[in-house]
């Protein structure tokens, strides 16, 4: 399979007393990869993100890390992985520069070596100017990134991202996603875990966790193309109106509020939206064909593997 | 505005130097849904406090069912839910004792606590946890509680700052469902969100940019006064699609996979799907979506004109 996998998970199985975390769970890698690892709370992906940091050992199944066993040597893996989480905690009070000096000290680099890796860092993460700032009064995007170069300061192979822009505007996003994208070039491994969908569109490759299992793994596209067949369509009501005219039609396939608005996926072919606007009649503010998201996916597998009703 | 149930005229707050809100003025019916989006800092919070009268305005003023939250507060109190982004449940007391306490702080008596919390919690679907102690809920479960203590005294007016902040999907399409449902009996909803594909979701949106509201409108009215193509560009290397697009009708472009999403200045189209096609690279034509908006809106100068 091309490239080097660094990351190798096999049958791997975590369960605390009675409840299985993550169970049978098989994936692997490449290097310079974006990976998304999806799932709702409570999926099992904490748990495996824990296992793969060399945080926790594996109940069952095995776990390899930059080619490092992580139930073998823990310490290790820990070593040639960066880690950020959102909960990751900078030292307000300090500098920008002050952190970089910290966090390298923890991961035993020399001073002189440090400082220069720090300078570099921040050169590259855009925050050269402020480096004297202290961290509390950066914005949230630029803490963000702070906290990245943190993670690389010891030129990891792999880098674990947690949820690393969880209430990010979309703008310090896109800069926050350059830099990843900068770093998968250069061959780093990139890690990443996010609850908003639209993000998770950046992986190269996704993996869907639910109920502590891996229900999916594909691109992007790949998994719109399996879990969602068939097209979509965006549909803006009137406040009052109702969409059950559309509920009995043959070939609508689902029908999902989301707010004010609805997404509907319909059997390819059968209806285009000038016959949906005929059959919702005055009700229809706006009627447009759109792709399926990484949401829809989402809520499909959930719904998938709940083996649940549509709600 | 007659028949609003919350309006708010040139309302403007500072901090020191700082212009949080810069005139605000809107105005919101019963059973709307309303989005305030913006980025980090935009004001959105501050927006926020100034309609639920946490915070003075240094100017304009805000109205609640025609109350002033400054002078009126416990009358506008009764009318309004406001739930911050951090709010503060007690984390060691459970579900029901957080719903009692709430309500009692509300002045409900102890029948009329125990009914509205039953059809609170039924409509949560917290009924299974309420013995539960706060501290112990997953982040979309908190947050579902945090709304439900802010409706106990059945206010017409919801207001809620970044509510989806850090929910998982599957708990965001359950908040956004008990939105919807808020709406539909008539409450005023108004949320504030970083999410642009959330902005979809509501019947009216502000898009708020350094403290001004530069954008308002239903949603997909507001999609399409873009006035500027909506593209993918695939099947290009980075190197050569980067060469194709440094071009200044190319307003936007957001790598995503192995493609491009771009805004292009209608003058350009033609040009660019030219030297595209030359490059040996296909260019489809897209819906262009909150994000592209924002994006321009946001980028250096841009005004979105």
């Amino acid at each position: 399979m091309g490239p080097e996998a660094v990351i190798e998970v096999a049958g791997l199985t975590r369960r605390f007393g009675s409840f299985t975390a993550v169970q049978q769970v098989s994936f692997s890698v490449r290097a310079g990869e974006i990976f998304g690892f999806l799932g709702a709370n409570g999926a099992g992906k904490s748990t495996t993100i824990r296992i793969l940091c060399g945080l926790l050992a594996p109940s069952e199944g095995h776990a390899c890390v930059a080619g490092i066993d992580v139930a073998r040597d823990p310490e290790a893996v820990k070593r040639s992985i960066g880690y950020m989480s959102q909960k990751f905690s900078l030292y307000l009070d300090l500098t920008a520069e002050e952190n970089l000096e910290f966090f390298g000290g923890a991961y035993g680099l020399g001073r002189r070596a440090l400082r220069q890796r720090g300078r570099e860092l921040l050169a590259r993460v855009g925050l050269r100017e402020r480096s004297a700032e202290i961290t509390g009064r950066l914005p949230g995007g630029m803490r963000q990134r702070l906290a990245l170069a943190a993670a690389m300061l010891h030129r990891p192979r792999i880098l674990f991202l947690d949820e690393p822009t969880s209430g990010v505007d979309p703008r310090a996003r896109q800069s926050f996603w350059a830099l990843i994208r900068e770093a998968a070039r250069e061959g780093v491994t990139v890690f990443v875990t996010t609850h908003a969908m639209d993000e998770a569109e950046f992986c190269d490759r996704i993996g869907l966790m639910a109920d502590g299992r891996l229900r999916a793994l594909d691109t992007p596209d790949g998994l719109k193309r399996s879990f969602l067949p068939g097209e979509m369509f965006h549909l803006e009501l009137s406040p009052d109106r109702s969409i059950d005219a559309l509920a009995s039609q043959p070939g609508v396939l689902r029908i999902e509020s989301a707010g004010a608005a609805y997404r509907l996926r319909v059997e390819a072919g059968r209806f285009d939206p000038e016959k949906l606007r005929a059959l919702l009649g005055p009700a229809a503010v706006r009627v447009e064909r759109v792709e399926p998201d990484l949401e829809d996916v989402f809520l499909e597998v959930v719904t998938q593997a709940r083996g649940e009703a549509v709600p | 505005m007659s028949g609003a149930i919350l309006a708010a005229t040139d309302l403007s707050r500072r901090f020191g130097k700082i212009v949080a809100l810069d005139g605000l003025s809107l105005s919101m019916g019963a059973g709307e849904l309303f989005g305030l989006v913006g980025p980090d800092g935009a004001g959105k919070t501050t927006a926020l406090r100034l309609l639920a009268g946490q915070l003075r305005p240094d100017a304009g003023s805000v109205r609640v069912m025609a109350r002033d939250p400054v002078r009126e507060g416990d009358a506008v109190r009764a009318e309004l839910g406001y739930v911050p982004q951090q709010f503060s449940l007690y984390g060691d007391l459970s579900v029901q004792e957080n719903l009692d306490f709430f309500g009692a702080m509300f002045g409900l008596n102890g029948a009329e606590v125990e009914a509205r919390s039953e059809e609170l919690l039924a409509l949560t679907r917290l009924k299974p946890f309420r013995s539960r102690r706060a501290d112990a809920l997953s982040g979309g479960m908190y947050k579902k509680l945090s709304v439900a203590c802010s409706l106990l005294h059945r206010p017409r007016v919801l207001l809620l700052d970044e509510p989806t902040n850090g929910v998982d999907p599957i708990s965001r399409r359950e908040l956004w469902q008990l939105l919807q449902r808020f709406a539909a009996q008539g409450m005023a909803v108004l949320l504030s969100t970083p999410y642009m594909d959330e902005a979809a979701r509501c019947h009216r949106v502000g898009l708020l940019h350094r403290g001004r509201l530069v954008r308002c409108g239903p949603p997909g009215e507001l999609r399409h006064s873009v006035g500027h193509g909506c593209y993918w560009l695939e099947d290009l290397p980075r190197q050569i699609a980067e060469e194709v697009l440094a071009q200044t009708a190319v307003l936007t472009r957001v790598p995503q996979g192995k493609r491009y999403r771009l805004l292009v200045r209608r003058d350009g189209e033609e040009a660019l799907a030219q030297r595209v096609s030359q490059a040996g690279g296909r260019l489809t034509p897209t819906q262009p979506g909150f994000e592209d908006l924002f994006l321009l809106f946001t980028s250096e100068g841009g005004d979105g004109a």
